[in-house]
């Protein structure tokens, strides 16, 4: 049986200041997880994942992640993309110190 | 130390102009991360988690105070106010823009700094024992030579598209402080009938496949050294594997083909290329020597020295742990510890840096240098000085008394920074220093090396621990795996795994219980981990991490 197919968002790298960066549904890049896009079906998935890597003068390294939702908003299910859209542990810096 | 010539700098000059071209069409759009990534990675420039990041080599890890200001404000212009060094020698900064690198590269330029081939599949920056030029036990100052190697690896035409990077590492002692068994080519220095000349070790290295380096050479003149080095890379180049980046290593190439036939290989090419240097690497090799020439020592009188030591117990701790033993027995050399416990292992402020090259220039004749071990190095301070120099040092919160012991951790940026990591570092070396500092128990345990990293890479050098920590992701879950009797030295042997990792909640415990039962098992007050872990074999050590089994089996 094929795998169901579980949540996501497309995520990448900001090319300019190589922070995380999430696509909303109206096209734009935001820098918080809760504004993604959550894509529930395949085919639109893979879509949205191609355009938004065709975006290239915007981004570097645009990928699809795992998000489970909470609340009607997404949140990460790895830790990877729990420190990615939070920063490091060590210091009080990136996305953290941003809001 | 060495000084560039006009072809140095111009040859910079241009490679930064090129860089700067080619980072604005990025920005513009008319390069693709694709066609830009292997330009930036020749540049040193990565991306990491949460923002770009930028490694510069500090070749053979020696820096004069101008340089480590320059460092200082790059942190502060371009960066959080801090820089990360590193196991191989370099600082990276951590949070750079793409749009101000190229800038970055402009000031680390007017320092004679760079971060060409700190990255990609090139010849990497020259490691060197760090107490080179000062240590007792040295033969020869072994950085004339790594200079001499960073000249002919830079921009080498046949050596920037190897099968996989290439780490060349040299010390000028037997007794070895850089590691030189886990790098592709290690070279140590020893003499032959009063001559010097070198031990060539081929194909060590750590990530997922640890190995020890052979020994392809048991002696090689010195002024052999560049055309046995070209003839070794360029076999290499033509036999390593090209098909499988895991395979790509030279450890691979030398285990694959068998070391005889690699030695063959490399001694038919040697005898082509040796000719062909026809002399100009001596000459270039004398020049060098003469710029690396020791600094004019002065007399100091020992005598403040000691009635501190008698009298000072917090300066006596800090001497006994951090201070090594000089070639002039009114010097000594000084280690900085940039493992305050809690802190980043490796990271340095602003102002520290500032104040370490301020200190540098006032007390050790204007030298610095880094560690592989992550901590900074003052080569020749007279002994008079010790006393004030560390007053200096404390009040900066830089007079930490631990090289040496469990807290000097040397850990990898892992998940807190790094794309490839399975799970964090940072702060297991922190809860682990915390923990330890706490216990009061670091002096009466000795020589204990710990290195964490956070994947498989083995960047945090977890294999030659003496208790080596790997990160890993179990099912979406931090965990952490602990190796055993892992030595970098002269003695090298990688790390035995323990048994089934720990969680992050246990792993500090598990640690602590390991080196209290330490404690137990002892001879002596001196034998220290490895010497115990070697003598007892690791069943007693097992016995003390699962004491679950243990009672299973009973
Ligand atoms: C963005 C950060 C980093 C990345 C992407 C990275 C990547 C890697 C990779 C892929 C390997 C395995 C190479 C192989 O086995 O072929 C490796 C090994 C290694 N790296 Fe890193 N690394 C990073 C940071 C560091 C840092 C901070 C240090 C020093 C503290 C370091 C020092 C080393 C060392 C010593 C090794 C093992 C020796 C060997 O090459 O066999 N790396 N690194
Ligand atoms: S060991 Fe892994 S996690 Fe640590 S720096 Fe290297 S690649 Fe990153």
């Amino acid at each position: 049986m094929p795998r169901e197919f579980t949540p996501k968002v497309v995520t990448a790298n900001a090319l300019i200041e190589g922070d995380v960066i999430y696509l909303t549904e109206d096209d734009r890049w935001s820098r918080a997880l809760e504004e993604a896009e959550v894509l529930t079906d395949e085919a639109h998935a893979e879509l949205r994942l191609l355009d938004a890597s065709a975006r290239q003068s915007e981004i570097v390294g645009a990928y699809l992640a795992d998000v489970k939702l909470a609340g009607g908003t997404a949140a990460p299910t790895h830790f990877r993309e729990d420190f990615r859209r939070t920063g490091p542990s060590n210091y009080f810096h990136g996305k953290q110190a941003e809001s | 130390m060495y000084r560039y010539n006009e072809f140095d700098t111009a040859f910079l000059a241009e490679r930064n102009r090129q860089f700067r071209a080619q980072v604005e069409r990025r920005i513009d759009g008319s390069l693709t991360e694709d066609e830009f990534k292997p330009l930036r990675l020749m540049n040193g420039v990565y991306l990491q988690l949460h923002a770009y990041m930028l490694r510069v080599a500090i070749p053979y890890g020696t820096l004069n105070s101008a340089q480590m200001r320059q460092l200082a404000l790059l942190a502060e212009k371009w960066d959080k106010g801090y820089g990360h060094f590193t196991t191989r020698q370099n600082i990276q900064y951590n949070w750079p823009k793409l749009n101000d690198i190229p800038d970055m590269l402009d000031a680390l330029a007017e320092v004679n700094l760079h971060a060409i081939q700190t990255s990609g599949n090139t010849i990497r920056n020259v490691t060197a024992d760090h107490f080179a030029g000062a240590a007792a036990d040295e033969i020869e100052d072994p950085r004339p030579v790594a200079e001499l190697i960073r000249q002919w690896s830079t921009d080498h035409p046949e050596f920037q598209f190897l099968p996989r990077k290439f780490k060349i590492a040299v010390t000028g002692s037997p007794n070895d402080r850089a590691v030189v068994k886990a790098h592709d080519i290690g070279l140590r220095m020893i003499e032959r009938d009063g001559n010097p000349g070198f031990e060539v070790i081929v194909g060590g290295g750590l990530g997922r496949t640890p190995m020890i380096g052979k020994v392809v050479r048991d002696f090689l003149p010195k002024a052999d050294l560049l055309p046995y080095l070209e003839a070794i890379v360029s076999v290499y180049n033509l036999l390593g594997r090209r098909d499988n980046k895991y395979k790509a290593r030279i450890k691979i190439t030398v285990h694959e083909n068998g070391l005889e036939k690699i030695q063959e290989l490399v001694e038919a090419r040697f005898a082509v290329l040796r000719d062909q240097f026809g002399g100009v690497d001596q000459a270039m090799l004398a020049d060098l020597e003469a710029q690396f020439a020791p600094p004019q020592f002065r007399d100091a009188d020992t005598g403040a020295f000691e009635a501190a030591y008698t009298n000072d117990p917090v300066f006596r701790s800090w001497v006994d742990t951090n201070i090594a033993t000089h070639r002039r027995a009114d010097h000594a050399i000084v280690s900085i510890s940039l493992k305050a416990h809690g802190a980043t292992p490796g990271d340095a402020s602003a102002d520290q840096m500032r104040l370490m090259a301020d200190l540098a220039q006032e007390f050790a004749y204007d030298e610095l240098r880094i560690s592989h071990e992550q901590n900074v190095v003052l080569p020749h301070v007279a002994k008079d000085a010790l006393p004030q120099l560390f007053q200096a040092l404390k009040a900066a919160g830089l007079g930490t008394a631990n090289i040496g012991l469990a807290s000097d951790i040397i850990a990898c940026p892992g998940m807190d920074y790094c794309a490839l990591a399975t799970a964090r570092s940072i702060p297991i070396a922190q809860e682990i220093a915390t923990r330890f500092e706490e216990l009061k128990l670091e002096h009466e345990v000795g020589d204990l090396k710990i290195k964490i990293s956070g994947c498989i890479n083995a960047c945090g050098h977890h294999h030659v621990g003496h208790i080596g920590i790997l990160g890993l992701d179990r099912a979406g879950v931090e965990n952490y795996q602990i190796t055993l009797g892992g030595d970098g030295t002269e003695t090298a042997s990688i790390g035995e795994r323990a048994g089934p990792g720990f969680s992050a909640d246990d792993i500090v415990p598990a640690i602590e219980r390991l080196v209290l039962g330490y404690l137990d098992l002892r001879a002596t007050a001196d034998e220290t981990f490895l010497q115990a872990y070697r003598r007892l074999g690791a069943a007693p050590f097992k016995a003390i991490l699962y004491p679950e089994a243990r009672e299973k089996a009973a």
